[in-house]
């Protein structure tokens, strides 16, 4: 009964890191960039919950739309004040950088706002646990929650790039930035959804993480980001079912980790799994092989 | 004479100077007593960073990857070599001859992993390069934290539960104890061996920028395409890069170590936080600059000790700087801008013609 509620547990973790793996493959796709700030997006979403909350007094729906939108917006004018002017340089490694800088810049400023403490974050769900099995298999409400998210997620996010006008556009850009400014295709504007969107949902998967981890730091984010981009490449960077697929085994190799060989090394498994794939398939489980043309 | 030299001669000279007049001035310093114990403290760790900042420019710089665990090698550097001193500082008791040997085993774990490291992410394109050892960083820590090693009559203990599971003798002692990390490293390093360690890391880095194997490293960054088709290696110079670097890292890490009674795995020390302050050091100083690096090590780590008052904006500052600087530095609209504007760009173009 341990290992079907371990697996559970790495289900419900795995969700999380899909969704924000989603963000960080979608945007990779597009810009052709690693968002190191993805992560410290999410520490801002639940900061913003928290505040509103606790603070501003606002019901737990409303604080998660607040969240959202914001950082929707945070996502959006980081692109265009941090990462716009540097998409045509001469390097690629100038944007990396930077997005060092504003995953930096995004922690101190929670740093000097919300001081250094762990804060305590209310759970924004309120369905009871379920209990299976005669009492033997309980299943949070958080738990639940967070897997019905990322499966809605999922699927509204393939039906929007599969059915509508901007989807194809996302998927144009990525494929060819200059075709796709010939066919009349706003690139820019295409851009800033794809980070709007990976933004938005970022702020989801923060509200998620910080529900079943009751407590927030502003390093909070920076060690989930970085796990959801491991998903990212294990599923194969650019992908969205892979995004989906390299986050949930990723969440049940962490907590099997964890449950079965040590908590202290759980983190270590996971990014030795990255380097053992990286070996053996580097363009990831649904990863395309794509040659170079001179 | 100096007329005659060679610009890039000239060059090396005024970096090899540099360090020397900085170590004399603060030779100076220490004999008549005007530099406070506190900065005293720093020298060492300075000279580490200079090294770290150093090496990193050579992947960063002279390589064009970006690699974000450069405290790991550290780690790696300082955690062997320590344990190699601790082990045998009954049986070398001469500590330079001691200093020597654990560097050269600090700067050769730390190649190792380098090399282990390299092989299958420097075959990849894109920016693999960065998470990987982003990752490795974060591994190491990680190990660290939970190894406990000892010695008894009867050979080494090795665990990673917990001190009590080494099964220790009555006469055992742990040798490095988990997360309390290694006590009682003997002070081997002092100012004058990390400046030493700094010219000879400066010997290195632009010997090899400068020879033939550079050039071949510089092509690859600048187009990996048509250095491919001239039949240069991509993963063979690439991985040559990155593994001087981590083993110059593992050297900076051996001297760090060996200026610290108490060595443990923190965050604070060996984690990313530590990966990304080299990085500071490096974009700060200008990537692909080597004398750039060592005035921005330098500089950022003496500053923050002289402006207390401004501890708490420090990383603040840093992260608004990494920004700025990659932005006026790279983007195509601020290159234009500062053409435009700020003419001494164009006349050493000129001057080059």
């Amino acid at each position: 009964m341990s290992f079907i509620s371990y697996l559970i547990n790495g289900i419900s973790l795995g969700s999380v890191y899909a969704i924000i793996a989603l963000g960080y493959t979608m945007v990779y796709g597009i810009a052709k960039m690693l968002n190191f700030a993805h992560g410290d997006v999410i520490m801002i979403g639940g900061y913003v919950v928290l505040v509103a909350m606790t603070s501003m007094g606002m019901p737990s729906i409303a604080a998660v739309l607040l969240a959202v939108v914001v950082c929707t917006l945070l996502g959006v004018v980081i692109e265009r004040v941090a990462y716009k002017p540097l998409r045509n340089a001469s390097s690629n490694l100038a944007v990396l950088i930077t997005a060092i800088g504003v995953s930096y810049l995004l922690q101190n400023i929670a740093l000097l706002l919300f001081g250094a403490n762990t804060k305590s974050f209310t759970s924004v769900v309120t369905i009871p646990a379920l209990k299976l099995a005669g009492g033997q298999l309980i299943i949070s409400g958080e738990t639940i929650v967070t897997i019905i998210t990322c499966i809605i997620i999922m699927v509204a996010l393939m039906l929007f790039i599969k059915k509508t006008k901007a989807g194809q556009a996302m998927l144009a850009v990525s494929e060819d930035k200059g075709a796709a400014l010939l066919m009349g295709i706003n690139v820019n504007g295409t851009i800033a959804l794809t980070f709007a969107i990976g933004s938005g949902l970022a702020a989801i998967a923060g509200v998620l993480l910080c529900s079943a981890y009751p407590s927030l730091t502003p390093y909070t984010g920076a060690m989930p980001g970085i796990k959801a981009f491991v998903a990212a490449v294990f599923g194969g960077i650019g992908s969205i079912p892979g995004a989906f697929i390299g986050g949930i085994l990723l969440g049940i190799i962490e907590i099997l980790g964890k449950a079965y060989i040590s908590s202290q090394l759980a983190d270590a498994i996971v990014f030795a799994v990255l380097i053992i794939v990286l070996l053996v398939k580097p363009t990831g489980i649904m990863g395309k092989n794509i040659q170079e043309k001179v | 004479m100096w007329k005659k030299l060679e610009k890039r001669t000239k060059s090396n000279i005024i970096t090899y100077g540099m360090v020397i007049v900085a170590y004399i001035v603060v030779q100076g310093l220490m004999m008549t007593g005007n530099l406070s114990s506190l900065m005293q403290g720093l020298l060492v760790p300075l000279c580490a960073y200079v090294i770290l900042a150093v090496s990193l420019n050579l992947v960063v710089g002279i390589s064009g990857e970006l690699s974000l665990g450069h405290a790991g090698f550290m780690c790696v550097g300082a955690f062997s070599s320590a344990f190699f001193s601790k082990c045998t500082q009954a049986a070398i008791t001469n500590s330079g001859l001691r200093f020597f040997l654990a560097i050269l085993i600090g700067a050769a774990v730390a190649a190792v992993f380098g090399i282990l490291i390299g092989i299958p992410v420097l075959r990849l394109r894109g920016d693999y390069l960065a998470i990987v050892t982003l990752a490795f960083g974060e591994i190491i820590k990680n190990l660290i934290n939970v190894l406990y090693i000892g010695r008894d009559s009867n050979g080494m203990h090795f665990s990673m539960k917990d001190s009590m599971s080494l099964n220790l003798e009555a006469d055992g002692e742990i040798l490095i104890n988990g997360a309390k990390g290694i006590t009682g490293t003997p002070k081997d390093s002092n100012f004058t061996i990390g400046v030493i360690l700094i010219l000879i890391t400066l010997v290195i880095v632009l010997n090899l920028i400068h020879s033939r194997d550079g050039r071949a490293i510089m092509a690859i960054r600048d187009n990996r395409i048509a250095a491919e088709s001239i039949g240069i290696s991509i993963t063979k110079y690439k991985l040559m890069a990155f593994t001087v670097s981590a083993s110059l890292a593992g050297v900076a890490g051996v001297l760090y170590a060996h200026n610290l009674s108490t060595l443990t795995a923190l965050p604070k020390n060996f984690g990313y936080n530590q990966s990304i302050m080299i990085l500071v050091f490096v974009v700060l100083g200008g990537i692909g600059n080597i004398r750039g690096s060592i005035i921005a090590a330098v500089l950022l780590t003496m500053l923050p000790e002289l402006l207390r008052g401004l501890n708490d904006y420090r990383m603040l500052i840093y992260a608004i700087v990494l920004i700025i600087m990659m932005l006026f530095n790279w983007a195509p609209k601020a290159i234009e801008w500062r053409e435009k504007h700020l003419k001494f760009k164009r006349h050493k173009e000129k001057e080059a013609q």
